[in-house]
């Protein structure tokens, strides 16, 4: 009984956190062009995982969004 | 739009001068005019420019772009929508050069099309799509939440447990229902205050009794609350409607890409010759306008300087171009081929020929506004039925038992498992699933209606000019000249961009080149001199004439050699793709096909003959275009229409359904329910075919939502429908449908196949 009390707001807040989370997905655009997204996988430059500058590092960020 | 990402703040300064420089050079009345009426700040603010490029298709393709769109200096950030092909652009100032842009575009053979801002705001963020997803979203999470307690109360949660139970769901189950079922509840009750009937007002009752009924029950610490199902048909039918939004959105958003033709600015000539670009709409009568070739008749006019040869194929209908010279009128969007020349504004935009066909459209389609769709007609019958069944139910029980609470509870639970989730889902998905299918086929679709009404269809009336046919050849056999003089006449062909000399010269090997002194005279046509210094013509016969030594009469444009007998070159108008295989699908199918167009006798039954003997009305003027549909129409015949041009428009809008191919004009595509994409005619029997067999699924459908209503009533009614029963009918019922539905997908598929449908390439737009 005492365990239901813990059991229910934990139940509550995963389900609360997958809705919040979808609603940020949606509210960053992350389904406006899903056929686009899907083959830009494929024509991603490689680039070192470690930046070597600056420079590289927000070129990466930028292909990497 | 995905957030641009900045690309580098230091190369402002560089780009200042290169910005200066491209905006000198630039006189010319391009798009990017256009967009300069868009608020500008201040010159350093930067610059979004979207543009719509029709011919992305892949991934290469947005990695191409992005790539060398990236590299230009003037560009911020670039990002690539294949879904949408679109080009969205930040660009470091306001005044960059947008056609360096295109031009580049252009060169790595993605033309764009700057997409307007009125376009824009239509087409840009779909602000109702994304409520209804985080309105799905929420109710989802609710669903799921209510499940998990309701669960543990049929699985025995008893006494204080239970309690708790029916109040979190409350909790959780209210506000959810009033946020996420605001689509129907707003909906049903503007359906009401107007005193129509539609398929929410049936949803939109069942949510509420179903709310209010458990409210009372949780208060009262009652056993069986419907919490669970409040919200389940809340998730579900957002789903159909969402699913419905988007078919429609999709349609709307790959139309937009297609916008080319429409005339938006032209070049006013001022006193003292000087020419300065106006917008189309602030073009006043007696403006006198200079016309390049190549461009469209922005308002009626009258040719005062010049002369040339004008396309009015998608004006008129007529197929071979005319020519003009000062003093002729001519009509809005008709295309200047030659020359070009210097005309006077006769009228207003408003009241040139373009605006008079848009009344004659909105006149048309109040015809076709009695239409209704096939789901408003079941639920003008099933909602009151449902809610007669409701209360006599109630009656019943309070006559037989005398209890108010348990008859009301029973009544109410009537109302819950009659909600039309299966009904409203019945017809959006199987709408959503076909015109998916289309869409892989190269067949756009406005919406579902349009779906319904071509199913129905018993006759397809076709336009010629550019829906039959696509421009002209000329036959090879019947030509019988030296080697030299065809030789000549492929060169002076080859010079033109006539459309006629055009055709001459496909038809023809390459000539070598002999030919000196090559001169185009617009209106009459093209000169060149031979190696032995005579001159040989191609174009108008009066003016071929007068270096013939012999005269001759007949069709098509006359080619002459100085001193030598003139000759006629025969044009033949070449059949769109697969037009005869479409029409022959079409009789086979029982629906007669008949040619209405406004080009002349002669044309049109050639063209009625080659497909095999069609009934051909000619020379008919947008009115009798219609008056023909409304003819037909009142003999009782459901007509498909399927044209191009201006002047089919207000047919377009008459018909009982249309289609247009996507080298219409704007007007026609906009009065089109369908727009083919790919140039053969096989879409006109394939979108049949599919409107016909969805037609069939969505009945199947309604059928499967009767017989469930069939079980499911007289349980409810002898009251034996508790919420763990609801819940289980109402889930499955609905899962059957979209299965049913979705079955059309692997119907279409397998018969495409066995049929051998190969796929052709779109039209690159």
């Amino acid at each position: 009984m005492n365990s239901l009390i813990l059991l229910i707001p934990i139940s509550l807040a995963m389900g609360a956190i997958g809705v919040v989370v979808f609603l940020w997905t949606l509210r960053s655009d992350q389904y406006e062009d899903l056929s686009g997204d899907a083959e830009r996988i494929l024509y991603a430059e490689d680039r070192p995982i470690v930046p070597k500058d600056q420079n590289t590092a927000r070129k990466h960020k930028e292909t990497a969004r | 739009m995905p957030p641009l990402r900045a690309r580098h703040g230091t190369d402002g300064l560089k780009n200042f001068k290169n910005n200066i420089i491209s905006c000198e050079r630039k006189p010319s009345p391009h798009p990017s005019e256009r967009y300069d009426a868009v608020p500008s700040l201040t010159p350093e603010t930067p610059q979004l420019i979207a543009l719509s490029a029709p011919s992305i298709r892949c991934g290469s393709c947005v990695a191409m772009i992005e790539k060398t769109l990236r590299e230009l200096p003037q560009i911020d950030a670039v990002r690539v929508n294949l879904t949408n092909r679109r080009i969205e652009i930040r660009t470091l100032r306001q005044d960059s050069d947008l056609d360096g842009i295109l031009s580049v575009l252009a060169r790595i053979g993605h033309p764009a099309t700057l997409i307007d801002a009125a376009d824009q705001q239509d087409t840009g963020k779909d602000a109702i799509g994304s409520a209804m997803l985080r309105a799905i979203a929420v109710a989802g999470f609710g669903a799921m939440n209510v499940m998990l307690l309701s669960v543990s109360v049929w699985s025995g949660a008893d006494g204080a447990m239970r309690g708790l139970f029916h109040v979190l769901s409350a909790m959780i189950a209210v506000p959810i229902v009033a946020y996420s079922g605001r689509f129907f509840l707003i909906s049903a009750w503007t359906a009401l205050r107007s005193g129509r009937m539609n398929m929410d007002v049936p949803i939109a009752l069942a949510l509420v009794m179903a709310l209010g009924l458990s409210l009372f029950e949780t208060l009262r610490n009652g056993e069986d609350v419907f919490f669970d199902a409040a919200l389940t048909l809340t998730f579900f039918l957002l789903i159909g409607r969402y699913l419905d939004h988007r078919m429609r959105c999709r349609a709307r958003n790959a139309m937009a890409g297609l916008s080319k033709l429409s005339v938006k600015t032209a070049l006013e000539v001022r006193t003292g010759g000087q020419v300065h670009p106006v917008a189309a709409a602030d073009i006043l009568p007696d403006m006198v306008l200079r016309i390049p070739a190549g461009e469209r008749m922005p308002v009626d006019v009258r040719v005062l300087r010049g002369s040339t040869d004008l396309d009015r194929a998608l004006v008129t209908g007529e197929s071979l171009p005319i020519s003009a010279a000062p003093g002729d009128e001519i009509e809005a969007g008709a295309m200047n081929l030659t020359g070009p020349i210097d005309v006077l504004a006769l009228r207003h935009v408003s009241d040139s020929f373009v605006a008079d066909m848009t009344r004659m459209l909105a006149t048309a389609e109040e015809g076709r506004g009695r239409y209704v769709r096939i789901a408003d007609r079941v639920s003008r019958i099933y909602a009151p039925l449902i809610h007669i069944l409701a209360a006599s139910t109630f009656l019943g029980w309070v006559l037989a038992t005398g209890d108010w609470q348990r008859s009301a509870f029973i009544a109410i639970s009537v109302l819950i498992i009659t909600c039309p989730c299966a009904l409203a889902l019945a017809v959006p998905v199987a709408h959503v699933v076909a015109a998916g299918r289309l869409m892989r086929d190269g067949i756009l679709m406005k919406d579902g209606s349009a779906l319904e009404r071509l199913a129905q269809i018993d006759q397809v009336t076709f336009d010629k000019t550019g829906t039959l046919t696509q421009g002209m050849s000329m036959p090879r056999t019947n030509l019988k000249m030296e080697t030299q003089t065809v030789a000549a006449l492929a060169e002076l062909a080859g010079s033109s961009t006539h459309p006629a000399a055009r055709a001459i010269a496909e038809s023809l090997p390459p000539p070598p080149e002999n030919l000196g002194n090559i001169t185009e005279t617009p209106g009459f046509g093209v000169e060149g001199l031979l190696p032995d210094g005579r001159r040989a013509r191609l174009g108008r016969a009066s003016w071929v004439r007068e270096i013939a030594s012999e005269d001759c009469s007949g069709e098509g444009p006359a080619f002459c050699l100085e001193a030598a007998p003139m000759m006629r070159v025969p044009l033949r108008e070449t059949l769109r793709a697969d037009a005869e295989i479409a029409v022959a699908a079409l009789m086979e199918a029982g629906i007669p096909c008949e040619i209405l167009s406004g080009d002349g006798d002669g044309p049109v039954t050639r063209i009625a003959t080659r497909l095999g003997g069609l009934n051909c009305l000619y020379e008919l003027d947008p009115a009798g275009k219609v008056g023909r549909l409304q003819a037909l129409a009142k003999a009782g015949h459901r007509v498909l229409m399927v044209g191009d041009g201006l002047n089919d428009t207000p047919a377009l809008a008459a018909a009982h359904v249309s289609m247009s191919p996507a080298s219409a004009t704007d007007a026609g595509r906009a009065a089109a329910d369908f727009v083919f994409l790919r140039p053969s005619l096989q879409a006109v029997p394939v979108a049949l075919r599919l409107a016909r067999r969805t037609a069939r699924v969505v009945r199947q459908n309604f059928g499967l939502a009767v017989l469930y209503n069939c079980v499911a009533i007289p349980l409810a009614i002898a009251g034996y429908v508790t919420p763990l029963v609801a819940a289980i009918a109402m889930s499955s019922s609905s899962i059957l449908v979209v299965a049913n539905s979705l079955r059309l997908n692997s119907i279409a598929k397998s018969r495409d196949r066995s049929r051998n449908w190969r796929p052709q390439n779109e039209i690159p737009a």
